[in-house]
Parts: C-alpha cells; sequence; structure tokens
C-alpha cells in the first residue's frame, strides 16, 4: 500500500477544526432558539467563529500539499 | 517537495494533484493563462452588470436596478453596518466590489465551460489581503495614530502585566501578521479543495467508465458522477459562503481599527 502520510496528518488536523465548527453552530442554533429575532446579528457571529475555527483545517489542507 | 497522491484503490488510475492546476500558456504567451484570463473577464462582467443596473436610474426601480440595489444593500445592511459600526458607508464601496470580484470568480468554478475557480492559485487572493490589510493598517493609524493603533490592537485594557509578556507578543502576531495570511489561505483553500473534489469524483468516474476493464467498475460509474453532482451544488453553497466570510471578515478588521476601545 503507498500513500502520503500528508494525508494522514492533515485528517488529524481536521478533528479539532470539526469539533469547533460543531460548537460554533450548535450554539448558533441554541440562541436563534432562545431568541429568535436576534437570528440577524448571532449570524454574523456565527459564521467569523464559523471561520476562525475552519481556518486550521485549511492550514492543514495547505500544509498537506506543500510539505 | 511535493508528492503525488496516489492513495486510488485501482492500480492505474492517476489521482489529481497539485499539477492539474498549473494550466499551459493560451497561444504562447508567458503569463497569459486560463486564470487571468478570468480575472479580466470577471472584471469586464461585474463593471458591465452594474452599469446596466444604474443606467436609467428611477425612483421606482426596474428589475435591474432592483437586482444591482439589493447586492449593495446586502453588503450594508448585513455586512458594513454591522461589522464596521457608524463610519460604514465610506467603506460600502470597496466591500461591494470586493464581494462582487471573489463571488463571480468563485462561481467561476461551477459554470460549465469555465470550470475554474481562480482563487484556486494562491496569488490572487494574496493579493487581496494585502489590499485589505493595507486599508485597515492605514485606517487604523489615520484614527489613532501610529503608537496609538499598536495599543489599540496589542494592549488589550485591563489585563495583569505578567499576562502582557505573553498576550502582547501574541495579539500582534495575530493582528498585525496572521490575519492576512489566514484571511488569503482560508478562501485559496476552500476553492483549491473544492476544485479538487470535483476533479476526484469526475475523473475518476471517467476512468471507472472508460478505462477499466472492470464491469463492475463500469457499472458503479454513475455514482462517482452522481456524487460529482452532489458535490458540485455543495460547492456553489462554498463558495457562496466564502466570497461573504472573506468580505465579512475584511469589514470586521476594518471595525477592529476603527473601534474606540476593545
Amino acid at each position: 500500500m503507498t500513500g502520503s502520510l500528508n494525508v494522514v496528518g492533515y485528517g488529524l488536523s481536521a478533528i479539532g477544526p470539526g469539533i469547533g465548527v460543531g460548537i460554533v453552530f450548535a450554539a448558533f442554533i441554541n440562541g436563534v432558539a432562545r431568541q429568535p429575532e436576534a437570528r440577524g446579528q448571532l449570524q454574523g457571529i456565527a459564521f467569523i467563529g464559523f471561520a476562525l475555527s475552519e481556518a486550521l483545517a485549511i492550514l492543514g489542507l495547505v500544509l498537506a500539499f506543500v510539505l | 517537495m511535493t508528492e503525488v497522491l496516489a492513495t486510488a484503490p485501482a492500480p492505474g488510475f492517476d489521482a489529481p494533484g497539485v499539477e492539474d492546476f498549473n494550466l499551459p500558456p493560451i497561444a504562447g504567451i508567458e503569463g497569459l493563462t486560463k486564470p487571468v484570463l478570468l480575472l479580466i473577464f470577471s472584471a469586464v462582467i461585474i463593471y458591465v452588470l452594474f452599469r446596466l443596473s444604474v443606467r436609467n436610474v428611477q425612483l421606482v426601480p426596474s428589475k435591474g436596478q432592483f437586482l444591482g440595489e439589493s447586492f449593495h444593500g446586502l453588503v450594508r445592511n448585513t455586512i458594513a453596518r454591522d461589522m464596521i459600526g457608524p463610519e460604514y458607508l465610506r467603506y460600502v464601496p470597496f466591500l461591494t466590489a470586493l464581494f462582487a470580484f471573489i463571488l463571480v470568480n468563485n462561481l467561476f468554478g461551477i459554470i460549465p465551460m469555465i470550470q475554474f475557480p481562480t482563487f484556486a492559485h494562491p496569488g490572487v487572493p494574496y493579493a487581496l489581503a494585502m489590499i485589505v490589510w493595507l486599508i485597515y493598517m492605514f485606517v487604523g493609524i489615520q484614527h489613532h495614530g501610529l503608537v496609538g493603533f499598536l495599543r489599540v490592537s496589542t494592549w488589550p485594557p485591563d489585563v495583569p502585566w505578567w499576562v502582557r509578556i505573553i498576550l502582547t507578543p501574541i495579539e500582534f502576531i495575530s493582528n498585525i501578521i496572521l490575519r492576512p495570511i489566514t484571511l488569503s489561505l482560508r478562501l485559496f483553500g476552500n476553492m483549491f479543495a473544492g476544485h479538487l473534489l470535483l476533479l476526484v469524483f469526475i475523473l475518476g468516474g471517467e476512468y471507472m467508465l472508460f478505462v477499466a476493464d472492470d464491469l463492475a467498475l463500469k457499472l458503479l460509474s454513475p455514482f462517482a458522477f452522481g456524487m460529482g453532482i452532489v458535490f458540485t451544488f455543495f460547492e456553489a453553497f462554498v463558495q457562496v459562503i466564502q466570497a461573504y466570510i472573506f468580505v465579512m471578515l475584511s469589514a470586521s478588521y476594518i471595525g477592529t481599527s476603527l473601534a474606540d476601545d476593545h
């Protein structure tokens, strides 16, 4: 079997951001369920949180190809 | 060092990789490649569409004017006003142009016959992030002065002195150096990964149908094409979201440069 160990590293690096993105959107859904009129404000914050935690997975993906 | 990812189960299938993104120059002219043409094309499309939408401005808008206005209104109301604060109107034209430019270039990734997201090459997002970096640094220095801006971005109030020893370098690196890098790499990484995903499914399906000798593989190839179609729709979603996030984060960086205190 042949393959690149980099991809295994990318898989490991995607675990943390995966959990993080889940937590961000869970909190967003909770917030909207409790206070539906705050949806607009929460949406912006949720996407920023999503983008910040997802950045780590993206860095892992780039490094998997670059290294 | 780049390695070809040869993890495919069927021997002989050459999995797509980085080399599929380096397209040959068109008509033998050095530097004139498909992404460069697409960049020019996108600028022309955006210019023409916005020109058409304001060609005949009326109080009761026509369909085209309505589309242009709602695009502008989306950026103004949901991005700029929430993120920047009272002085947001000054930055709306830049953010609208940025959003349109990124959106059109991303959607090139799924438009038939074009099908190449320009930002799958890291050079273009680097340039955009550099523009955003220059703007939010300039705005911050203009608003607070150089020392004041450094204080706002690296010196959070009400922190014990022994925490500052660690916190200030981290804040400096994350706010001044890492921000443009992550901003550009996020866009690049998403476009690159999405395009690679589509390549894997479509090229894999093509290999299963035409090249492989196994009858079972030929019968299973529609599933690969089907997944390719499903992921094309998923990519459409990701491309819009990434354009939105890029503009949203740019606005939020400008907003933190303008903010008086944390």
